[in-house]
C-alpha cells in the first residue's frame, strides 16, 4: 500500500469500486499483471471500473486497445506466453463473442496442449448479465458457453467482498478464469474495508449465504439477491430456506451444495441465463447423481425464459424474480412429504 | 540422387519475374480529404440537390436534438447521437436507389429515416420496446447493428447474391472508426473485393470510438488507405461537406451498380456530442476541440454556399426550419405514447413455429400475468391486446 496511512475503516463500497481496487492491488503487488480491453484508460471502462489505473500504473500497463476482441484476447495469450499475467476487459457479455475463437482454441487449451508447460494464466472479465434496461446486446448470461469449454474457470461474484477476494484469486490463478461480474450489482454497496480487505473462501468455493432447513436455493451473481428476497419472503409461508452462493461454476463445489440439499431434502436452482442447456440443468443433475436418495422432490429450476435477451421494456417478465423462485419452491412436493412424516420441512 | 546431393551441379534458376498483381496507384486516396463546398468546383453543382441537401440537414439536426430530448425525459433507453454528421447520414441514403440496400449501424439512426422509414419504428431499438421496430425488406435497410462491424459481411453477402441473381442492387454499408479495427470489417472488405462485390463501405471517422482517438486505433495513413491492401479503391472525403460526401458515395454506387467493385469511402467528421446521452466526454476530450469542429459544421457550411450563390434566402431557410420543427413536433407527440406492449412476444418470433417448451413457458407468462391482473387489474401491460 502507498502513502497514505492503512485506513481500517468499513465504509460503503460499491462492487465496482471494489473490482478496481483489486485491479489496483493486483498490479501494485505484481508487476506482470496488465490490465487490456476497450475504453479502459482514461474512461476507466464504460462501468469505471478501471478509473484511475492508467494514470496510476502508466498506459503500458493499463492499455486503450484497437478495437478488437479478438485482437485483445489473441495479445493477451502472446503476452502470458512471456510470462504477463493479462486482465482483460471485454466491455459487455456479448462483445466478447468475437473473441471465442481465441478463447476456446487456445486460452481454454493451451496448458493441456503443451502438458503444462505453457499456462494461461489470463483473466477476463465480462460485465455480464441484465437488469439495467440496456438495448439488445448488453443484458446475455453466457456463463453456459464458457462452462461447456473445459480448461476456463467460471468465476461469479455476488457480493462487494467477493467482487474483490474472488478476482485477486482470478488473477493470482494459473488458469484463465472468466470473471463474470453482474452489472445489475454494480452500484450495490455494502460496508467494506479497501485498505484491509476480509478474506474470502477462494475460487471454487460455495458458500452458505443464508442457513435455512426447508429447502435450498442454489444461485450465483444476480440472482443471489432475488434468493435472499426470496427467503425472507418466504419465512412468511413458513419456509426456512437455505441459500446457496455458488461464487463459482467451475470448479463447481458439489461438496458444500450436496451437503446443503442433504439436510434440506429439496432444492431450486435458480439463475437468469437459460433454463435449457443452462448451468442449472447442470447442476439438478449433479444433485440428483449424488443426493437421490435424500431428495424429497425433483430438483427445480428458475431460469430466464429460452429466448434471446429481451428488449428493455419486455425484460422484468424474463427476470427470474422473488415471486417464481416462492412458486417453484410451493411445488416442491410439501403434501406427499407430511404423509410421509418427515421432520424436515415443517411447515 | 537428387540435385542437391550431387556437389556442384546446383544451379539456381531465376524466379518468374515478379509482377505487382494490381497498380496500386489508382486506388490510393487523395492526400486531403476531398471538398466542394467553398472551392470553385461548387458552382458546377446541381442547385436543386444541394437545397435538397440542405432541407435534409436541417431535419436532421433537429432529429437528433429531440431523440436526444427524449431520452432526458425516459422516452428512450438510449440514443448515440449523429450531430455534427448528418451530412454523411443524409448524403448516404440520398445516393440510394429504390431498390438498394442500406446497412446502418447503432449511430444510423437518421440515415435510416433519411431512406424513409418512420422516425418512431427507427427508435424502437433504442426506445427499449423491441430490438428492430420495421421490416428490413419495406425500405431495404438492415437491422440497426449494435456489434460493431458485424453487418459488413452481410452487406458483402446481399449485394453478392443479388449480383449472382443478376439483379441490379448495391448495398451500402456504414460503420464507425472504431469499427474498422475488428476482424469482421477485414474479412467484409477482402471477401467485397475477391468477389467484385457490389458494395460501398462507408467509413465515419468520427475521432472516436466512445473515448479511444483514432492514433489508438490504427497507424495506417488514413482508413481510406486500407482499401488498397484489398484492392479496392479509397477514397477520403470532408464528412461535413455534404456535397462533397454526396459525390463521392454516388461515384462508389455507379463504379459498384457498372460491374466495378466495392470502394471503401473515408468521411472525416467528429462527433460533436459524447458517445451517447450515458457517456461523459469531459473524461478524454477538450471543449476546445468540439468547438472548432463546431465552426465546421456541415448545416454552416451548405448554408454559406447557398446564400452565398443566393440559391437561398432568409425565407427559404425558415421554411426548413419549420418543415424541421413540425417533423420534431410529430416525434415528440408520438414518442410521448406508451408503446403498446404485449409481454407474449416474447415468445412469438424465436422459431418459425413455438417448441414445446417455449408453448409451455409462454403459458406460464400468461398465466402469471392473469394471476397479476386478478390482484390490480389494469396494471398489467399488454392485457389489452
Ligand atoms: C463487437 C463490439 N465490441 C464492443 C462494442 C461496444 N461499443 C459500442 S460502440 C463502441 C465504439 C464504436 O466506435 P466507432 O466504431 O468509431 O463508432 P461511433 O460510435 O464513433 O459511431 C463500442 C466499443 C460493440 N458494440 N461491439
Ligand atoms: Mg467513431
Amino acid at each position: 500500500m502507498t502513502a497514505a496511512a492503512v485506513d481500517t475503516a468499513r465504509k460503503p463500497v460499491s462492487m465496482a469500486q471494489a473490482l478496481g481496487r483489486a485491479l489496483r492491488d493486483a498490479m501494485a503487488d505484481d508487476p506482470a499483471v496488465h490490465v487490456l480491453g476497450e475504453d479502459v484508460g482514461a474512461l476507466g471502462g464504460v462501468f469505471r471500473v478501471t478509473d484511475g489505473l492508467a494514470k496510476e500504473f502508466g498506459e503500458d500497463r493499463c492499455t486503450d486497445t484497437p478495437l478488437a476482441e479478438a485482437g485483445i484476447l489473441g495479445a493477451a495469450v502472446g503476452m502470458a506466453m512471456y510470462g504477463l499475467r493479462p486482465v482483460v476487459e471485454m466491455q459487455f457479455d456479448a462483445f466478447a463473442y468475437p473473441a471465442f475463437e481465441q478463447l476456446i482454441s487456445h486460452v481454454s487449451r493451451m496448458r493441456n496442449r503443451t502438458r503444462g508447460a505453457m499456462p494461461m494464466p489470463i483473466t477476463v472479465r465480462v460485465p455480464y448479465g441484465g437488469g439495467i434496461g440496456g438495448v439488445e446486446h448488453h443484458s446475455d448470461s453466457s456463463e453456459a458457453y464458457y462452462m461447456a469449454t473445459p480448461g476456463l474457470h467460471v468465476v461469479a461474484p455476488a457480493t462487494v467482498a467477493d467482487a474483490y477476494g474472488l478476482l485477486r484469486a482470478a488473477i493470482a490463478s494459473d488458469d484463465p478464469v472468466i470473471f463474470l461480474e453482474p452489472k445489475r450489482l454494480y452500484w450495490s454497496k455494502a460496508d467494506w474495508s479497501p485498505d484491509r480487505p476480509e478474506q474470502v473462501p477462494g475460487i471454487g468455493s460455495a458458500v452458505v449465504r443464508r442457513a435455512g432447513t426447508s429447502a435450498t436455493l442454489i444461485t450465483y451473481g444476480p440472482s443471489l439477491p432475488v434468493c435472499l428476497e426470496a427467503a425472507q419472503a418466504a419465512t412468511a409461508e413458513g419456509w426456512d430456506l437455505e441459500v446457496v452462493d455458488l461464487r463459482s461454476l467451475v470448479p463447481f463445489d458439489e461438496e458444500t451444495v450436496c451437503a446443503s440439499v442433504r439436510r434440506t431434502g429439496r432444492a431450486v436452482v435458480v439463475h437468469e441465463s437459460t433454463g435449457f442447456g443452462g448451468p442449472g440443468g447442470e447442476i439438478a443433475a449433479r444433485i440428483t447423481e449424488r443426493c437421490f436418495h435424500h431428495l424429497e422432490a425433483p430438483v427445480l429450476r428458475v431460469a430466464g425464459f429460452d429466448i434471446p435477451y429481451p428488449p428493455p421494456m419486455l425484460e422484468r417478465h424474463h427476470l427470474p424474480g422473488v415471486d417464481r423462485v416462492l412458486d417453484a419452491v410451493a411445488r416442491l412436493q410439501w403434501e406427499s412429504e407430511w404423509t410421509a412424516g418427515s421432520e424436515r420441512g415443517t411447515r | 540422387m537428387t540435385v542437391l546431393e550431387q556437389p556442384g551441379s546446383y544451379r539456381p534458376t531465376p524466379p518468374p519475374a515478379w509482377q505487382p498483381r494490381t497498380d496500386p496507384t489508382p486506388l490510393l486516396p487523395d492526400p486531403e480529404p476531398f471538398r466542394l463546398l467553398g472551392t470553385d468546383a461548387a458552382a458546377d453543382l446541381d442547385p436543386e440537390l444541394l437545397r435538397r441537401l440542405y432541407g435534409q440537414l436541417v431535419r436532421g439536426r433537429r432529429y437528433n436534438t429531440q431523440a436526444t430530448a427524449l431520452t432526458r425525459q425516459g422516452r428512450l433507453a438510449v440514443y448515440p447521437s449523429s450531430t455534427g454528421q448528418e451530412a454523411c447520414e443524409v448524403a448516404a441514403a440520398l445516393v440510394l436507389q429504390e431498390q438498394d440496400w442500406l446497412f446502418p449501424s447503432y449511430r444510423d439512426t437518421l440515415a435510416a429515416v433519411a431512406r424513409g422509414l418512420d422516425p418512431v419504428q427507427a427508435l424502437t431499438l433504442l426506445r427499449g420496446d423491441w430490438h428492430t421496430g420495421y421490416d428490413p425488406h419495406e425500405h431495404r435497410v438492415a437491422p440497426l447493428c449494435t456489434p460493431l462491424a458485424t453487418q459488413l459481411p452481410h452487406a458483402v453477402g446481399l449485394a453478392h447474391a443479388a449480383r449472382l441473381k443478376g439483379d441490379d442492387v448495391v448495398a451500402l454499408a456504414m460503420v464507425g472508426d472504431g469499427g474498422t479495427s475488428e476482424g469482421d470489417f477485414h474479412e467484409a472488405l477482402n471477401f467485397a473485393a475477391v468477389w467484385q462485390a457490389p458494395v460501398v463501405f462507408l467509413v465515419q471517422n468520427n475521432g472516436f470510438a466512445i473515448s479511444v482517438p483514432l492514433a489508438k486505433q490504427t497507424a495506417a495513413p488514413s482508413l481510406a488507405h486500407k482499401a488498397v491492401g484489398y484492392g479496392m479503391p479509397g477514397r477520403l472525403v470532408d464528412g461535413n461537406d455534404a456535397a462533397a460526401v454526396h459525390q463521392v458515395l454516388s461515384e462508389a454506387m455507379r463504379r459498384a451498380r457498372s460491374g466495378g467493385g466495392p470502394t471503401l469511402v473515408e468521411a472525416v467528421t467528429y462527433r460533436i456530442e459524447a458517445h451517447t446521452n450515458a457517456d461523459d466526454a469531459t473524461r478524454y476530450r477538450t471543449d476546445t476541440e468540439v468547438e472548432m469542429w463546431r465552426a465546421h459544421d456541415p448545416i454552416v457550411l451548405l448554408e454559406r454556399e447557398l446564400t452565398g450563390r443566393k440559391l437561398l434566402d432568409e425565407a427559404g431557410m425558415e421554411a426548413e426550419r419549420q418543415a424541421a420543427e413540425r417533423m420534431a413536433a410529430d416525434l415528440r407527440e408520438r414518442m410521448n405514447q406508451d408503446p403498446v406492449l404485449d409481454p407474449m412476444d416474447l415468445f412469438t418470433h424465436v422459431y418459425a413455429e413455438q417448441t414445446v417448451q417455449l408453448r409451455e413457458q409462454a403459458d406460464r407468462l400468461r398465466a402469471e400475468l392473469a394471476a397479476a391482473e386478478e390482484l390490480s387489474p389494469g396494471h398489467q401491460e399488454g392485457t389489452q391486446r
